[in-house]
């Protein structure tokens, strides 16, 4: 039984904003969702080096399936039952039509009996095989659910750089749509390949008690099918590649023109897109009609065949009931094998490629779960605990990539309660330095100190709680207001959030809401202003007040006016509390007590403002032409 | 489901025939145990081989009839569902072009996307397997039923008993399961919901160090999709033991009445093993029909999402041509390029008013600056002004005109719209500037690209108009990106030129050029400046103060400066109170 659930949904929420994705329509996600059409051939040939990943892949699913062993007993057991039972019933009939001869030649007392038999082994079989599917439902769901909880804990593992460096949109369809892919397989694997495998051996078997003539005509045609539908599916692999790439190509135009609607309208354009998207349109249909169309031969094609091995056990079997080789009932037995035994034919060339596509999602998602996963955590680490305030920075060297070397031999020193400012163009990594110091990238020489500890040496928690946050990229999670200003503060009293929200400015907002505080914000923030997000983000910081703070453009997107207001706020914030701050705001850079020039990745100049500018150098060059006249 | 049908109307023939063949198809396969009958009772009864052979190869006939039928029908039904998709692509791709900006921010984008995406593949897909199979699986239960009643009128009534109670059980599953699939579906949600949360928030919640608390929420969601999805599981389960127990009792029951019928002469032992092989061909295709409920299911709830996007109409009704005319003939001469009279706006949704209470007149050519904070309604005002919403109060005059008179093209070919958000699209410089106008020459582009500071550093790219630009623009800096989204819109040759906060990834020495280039252009120009930056909006006739969607001062910036405290506040916010020189980068 298939309960496959998923696709609808988890496709609707496949982010919209990943190209990389969406474009990615041969992946058979995303946009793939043909059951029919065969799109699940596309996967079905590969070169030997896929079988042994494919090997490799297969292992970890059966250690995932591992510690549901019972329950994969208990399925196979049922279905080894279910589909002795299921050839049971037609013997039975058989026999019982043998003892049916013709009028006046019914012998009513065994035929009762072997309907009463008939009667008990239907519902025996009902019985295991609904036993079986169940056990196949838990093994397959629970396996998901551990899979999909060993992917998010590796997220959030993950160092940085791999998060950075992959599109989000590609890591949620490997946890969603991936996974979601793999367990229909499963599903499918389980109930079809176990019943089918163990079907074709016991009707053989069956068959083979009856009559070693016909089985060997049944057993010598029905391959056939199997041929044709490798036949076909090779034939239709570049069909369905085709489509795979036309739809992407729509999908990015839909992503661009639909993302930007009001752009689009706003010139007018709308005649002109659709007519862009009429072209991909009739192109992506005549290469799905062809895809589709040449795919769906499969099921006529493979039951001709079965009709073929059909007619050959009637023509067999009649010709030797003739000459006293079977009976009728015999023969009628054997149809009914006949019919069975081509059936699992049938769906294991369906199967087989299903499981396929399941296991290259399967293998997706492994490659989440195998990613190395940032440093783990010394057992000596210390918790940082009330931190000084002490900074320093000795012969640090990083860089995102070992061919670009970014900062070489960089020294800072900063003294509790000291301001320090980071300067520089648009692009220059003023987030380095802060991926650095919240330890979001461990530096690649030298080392850093606060409060005398290297960051190393210390819990990743402690030393980032010590930190303040507020970023240019304003995030907030779906929840309450409440919940996600007290993210660093669990336990903060009603009114010391209300006091936070009041430094922050953002008291009077959250207010006109229509549950106040207990409003329900979306994901990401859903529907508050950009502003207002930021001062959300900044009353979170200020409702926890941690000793060190980092300030990333953290007012960008806030009105000037409201702007000086919460400045004020800052200051009173910074005293006594070492701060960081990315600043674009000339008398924040003026009254810091250290400025660091940044360009293209590097420091390159380091000192306070009068220092900077008696050095006459880029910081001197930057001032004199962006702030003053 | 009222548009997805009025889409296969187009292809009548094709959903005809489909099913058609398959029935077809299904009717050849139901002669097989016939012929098999025949077999039994007069070849093997006699000792008739030849007999035999010749109805083997009837059987075989049959088969390749059959297939040749099946192949019709796959044709037939892959074109239809193929067609109508494509049909329905283009026709919701063009209807939600057709939304206004309301409804577009009602919806959101991301949504509107899968349903154009992945909602219609599945619609296809349902399409697809309805004509091949939905109408070929009933055929068969009931052409079963009535080749059972050609063998023997008595024995066929357990058929009739047998099919309605089958039909109970696949619909009764079908609806207990329908809301629960609902309900997994959002349950998936939510664990996607998590996951994506925590990869854009990455930084925050490990900052935080909010790791454990959100592998904890994430279990939660995990856990709860599991137990929905197995308790579907557990409901879909019984769909196969439930038939298979109804059609074997059954042929328990015809094995039975078989041998009573036979006894007294009135049936053959061969039409017991033909009314025993219709009951079995009744449950493969049972079997068959229960997988296929799954897509079908999900194939309704799409086409129920697809289908709310058509239910929505655009909210704006735009005025017919003849009519402008006629409106413009009265107005004559306006004195006014732009005419807000008492306007307010309300988005749909909101509870508060985003604007009220707005009265201004701008003469054609000249320069209004609009600064207020965050939240005031700044982009309110501009958006009115191109109709991009409806004003909920008062009204909006364009040239002497309300601008719901204009049929919209008239309207926004009259004005030049820069956003606030940047947006480029995948092609050629020359590509986006031709948004502005379709047939506008190279010197024509050069010039705007003059005026709007780029013509520098697009003739340094390779290429220079030609050079090609990625999705999103994402090979251009801001500031580039937004000089290019000026000289689009200047392309154009508006009448009204409106820059929403578009030139914040300017420095203040090329924002100041482009002002300045703004105002040597074309007398006649009326622009629109908003702005955070009181520098920006200095020197424009009129200064639009707006604080919490009101109106807190219009005049010079002399006026505002003497006698509105809230314009006052912005400005020493950002010049010192001494020297006036700006203090932000």
């Amino acid at each position: 039984m298939k309960t496959s659930n998923k696709t609808a949904v988890s496709r609707e929420n496949a982010p919209s904003g990943s190209p990389s994705n969406q474009g990615d329509g041969a992946s058979g996600r995303g946009t793939e969702n043909q059951k029919t059409s065969g799109q699940k051939h596309t996967r079905s040939y590969h070169s030997q080096g896929q079988k042994n990943e494919n090997r490799d892949t297969l292992r970890q699913v059966l250690r995932y399936i591992r510690p549901y062993w019972p329950f994969v007993a208990l399925s196979i057991l049922c279905a080894a039952v279910t589909v002795a039972l299921t050839l049971y019933v037609p013997i039975l009939t058989g026999d019982a039509i043998d003892y049916i001869i013709a009028e006046g030649l019914v012998a009513f007392t065994p035929v009762l009996a072997i309907v009463k038999r008939i009667v008990i082994v239907v519902l025996c079989t009902a019985f295991t095989q609904w036993l079986m599917n169940v056990s196949n439902n838990r093994i397959a769901y629970h396996v998901i659910h551990d899979i999909r909880r060993e992917a998010f804990h590796k997220i959030e593992i993950l160092p940085l750089k791999y998060i950075d460096g992959h599109s989000y949109g590609d890591i949620v369809s490997r946890v969603i749509a991936d996974v979601d892919q793999f367990s229909d397989g499963l599903l499918m694997g389980f109930t079809q390949l176990f019943t089918g495998v163990i079907t074709i051996f016991g009707t053989l078997l069956f068959m083979i008690s009856i009559s070693g003539k016909i089985t060997l005509v049944v057993v010598l045609v029905t391959p056939v099918s199997l041929f044709v539908a490798a036949f076909i599916a090779k034939k239709t692999y570049s069909m369905f590649q085709l489509q795979s790439t036309t739809r992407g190509e729509q999908t990015a135009l839909i992503d661009e023109m639909l993302g930007n609607q009001k752009v689009v309208q706003a010139f007018g354009q709308e005649d002109e897109v659709l007519e862009r998207f009429d072209e991909i349109n009739d192109r992506l249909e005549k290469c799905s009609l062809k895809a589709i169309f040449f795919s769906s031969t499969t099921n006529p094609a493979t039951r001709f065949v079965n009709s073929l091995v059909y007619t050959g056990v009637g023509l067999t079997g009649a010709l030797s009931a003739i000459s006293g080789g079977i009976s009728v009932g015999q023969l009628s037995c054997f149809l009914s094998y006949a019919n069975q035994y081509t059936k699992p034919f049938n769906e294991i060339s369906g199967v087989v490629t299903e499981l396929q596509n399941a296991l290259a999602c399967a293998a997706r998602i492994f490659e989440l779960i195998a990613e190395e996963p940032q440093l783990p955590e010394a057992a000596d680490a210390v918790v940082l605990e009330a931190a000084d305030g002490t900074v320093s920075l000795q012969n640090v060297a990083f860089s995102y990539t070992p061919e670009q070397k970014l900062i070489r031999d960089f020294n800072l020193s900063v003294r509790p309660g000291q301001r320090v400012a980071i300067v520089g163009p648009t692009g220059c990594g003023k987030t380095t330095v802060i991926n650095l110091l919240m330890r979001f990238y461990d530096v690649s020489d030298g080392s850093i100190r606060v409060s005398g500890t290297d960051i190393r040496q210390t819990t990743r928690a402690s030393l980032r709680t010590s930190f303040g946050m507020v970023l240019q990229e304003t995030w907030l999670k779906a929840g309450t207001i409440r919940e996600n200003l007290t993210m660093g503060k669990p336990d903060a009293s009603e009114e010391e959030i209300i006091a936070a929200a009041k430094s922050a400015h953002a008291h009077s907002f959250i207010k006109r809401l229509p549950q106040g505080y207990d409003t329900v914000i979306g994901e990401d923030g859903g529907s508050l202003s950009q502003g207002q997000k930021q001062l959300l983000c900044i009353a979170r910081v200020m409702l926890c007040l941690p000793p060190m703070l980092i300030l990333d453009e953290a007012t960008s997107s806030i009105d000037t006016r409201t702007e000086i207001k919460i400045q004020n706020a800052f200051a009173k914030m910074m005293e006594g509390r070492t701060s960081f701050i990315v600043a674009h705001r000339l008398s924040t850079i003026q009254t810091a007590d250290i400025i660091l020039v940044m360009k293209d990745g590097n420091i390159i100049e380091q000192g306070n403002h009068e220092t900077l500018l008696a050095q006459g150098g880029f910081y001197a060059n930057l001032y004199n032409s962006q702030f003053a006249r | 489901m009222k548009h997805l049908l009025g889409f296969l109307k187009n292809y009548k023939k094709e959903s005809i025939l489909a099913p058609l063949f398959k029935m077809l198809e299904a009717l050849f396969e139901l002669f097989v145990p016939l012929v098999m009958k025949k077999i039994i009772d007069v070849g093997i009864a006699n000792g008739d081989r030849p007999y035999i052979v010749k109805m083997c190869l009837v059987m075989v006939t049959l088969g390749i009839i059959g297939l040749t039928c099946s192949l019709t029908a796959q044709y037939f039904a892959a074109k239809a569902a193929v067609g109508c998709s494509t049909k329905l692509r283009h026709a919701l791709f063009s209807h939600i072009q057709s939304l206004t900006w309301s409804e577009i921010d009602e919806l959101g984008t991301s949504t509107l996307i899968t349903r154009m995406t992945s909602d219609i593949n599945q619609v296809q897909s349902g399409v697809n397997m309805v004509l091949r199979l939905f109408m070929r699986s009933p055929f068969i239960v009931f052409g079963a039923m009535i080749m059972a009643f050609t063998i023997d009128v008595k024995a066929a009534l357990i058929f009739v008993v047998t099919i309605p109670l089958l039909s109970v059980v696949v619909f009764g599953i079908m609806m207990l399961t329908m809301p629960l699939f609902k309900k997994v579906q959002k349950g998936l949600d939510r664990v996607l919901g998590k996951t994506r949360e925590n990869l854009t928030g990455v930084r925050v919640i490990r900052a935080f160090a909010q790791e454990p608390q959100e592998i904890e929420e994430f279990e939660e969601s995990n856990t709860l999709l599991t137990r929905l999805q197995m308790r579907v599981g557990r409901i879909s389960a019984l769909t196969n033991p439930l038939t298979y127990i109804i059609v074997n009792l059954a042929i328990a029951l015809l094995i039975w009445v078989g041998a009573l019928r036979v006894d007294a002469g009135l049936i053959t032992q061969g039409a017991v093993v033909a009314l025993v092989n219709y009951m079995s061909q009744i449950l493969v295709e049972l079997v068959k029909l229960a997988n296929l409920i799954v897509t079908i299911t999900k194939a309704l709830a799409c086409a129920g999402r697809i289908e709310k996007v058509f239910e929505i109409q655009p909210g704006m009704v735009y005025g017919d041509a003849a009519a402008y005319t006629d409106k413009r003939a009265a107005a004559g001469t306006p004195e006014y390029a732009v005419e807000f009279r008492n306007v307010g706006l309300t988005y749909r949704g909101a509870g508060a008013e985003s604007l009220s209470g707005l009265n201004l007149k701008v003469k054609p050519g000249e320069t209004v600056g609009i600064i207020g904070g965050t939240g005031s309604g700044k982009s309110s005002v501009i958006n009115l002004i191109p109709r991009y919403y409806d004003a909920t109060e008062g009204e909006v005059l364009v040239n002497g005109v309300n601008v719901k008179d204009y049929p919209m093209e008239t309207l926004r070919d009259r004005i030049g719209m820069v956003m606030q958000k940047a947006v480029l699209f995948t092609g050629t410089i020359r590509d986006n500037m031709k948004w502005g106008r379709g047939d506008a020459s190279d010197e024509e582009m050069y010039a705007a690209l003059d005026t709007a500071q780029a013509r520098e550093f697009v003739e340094t790219k390779e290429g220079g108009l030609d050079a090609k630009i990625v999705q999103g623009g994402k090979n251009l800096s801001g500031g580039q990106k937004q000089r290019l989204t000026i000289a689009r819109a200047l392309v154009r040759r508006p009448d009204i030129l409106i820059l929403d906060d578009s030139a914040s990834a300017l420095d203040y020495a090329t924002d100041a050029k482009l002002r300045r280039a703004l105002r040597e252009m074309d007398d006649r120009l009326t622009v629109f400046i908003v702005s955070q930056r009181a520098a920006s909006i200095l020197h424009a006739d009129q200064i639009v103060v707006l604080d919490d969607g009101r109106v807190a001062g219009i005049g010079k910036h002399e006026e505002l400066l003497a006698g509105c405290s809230v314009y006052q506040e912005i400005y020493y916010s950002q010049f010192k109170k001494e020297d006036g020189r700006e203090a932000r980068a």
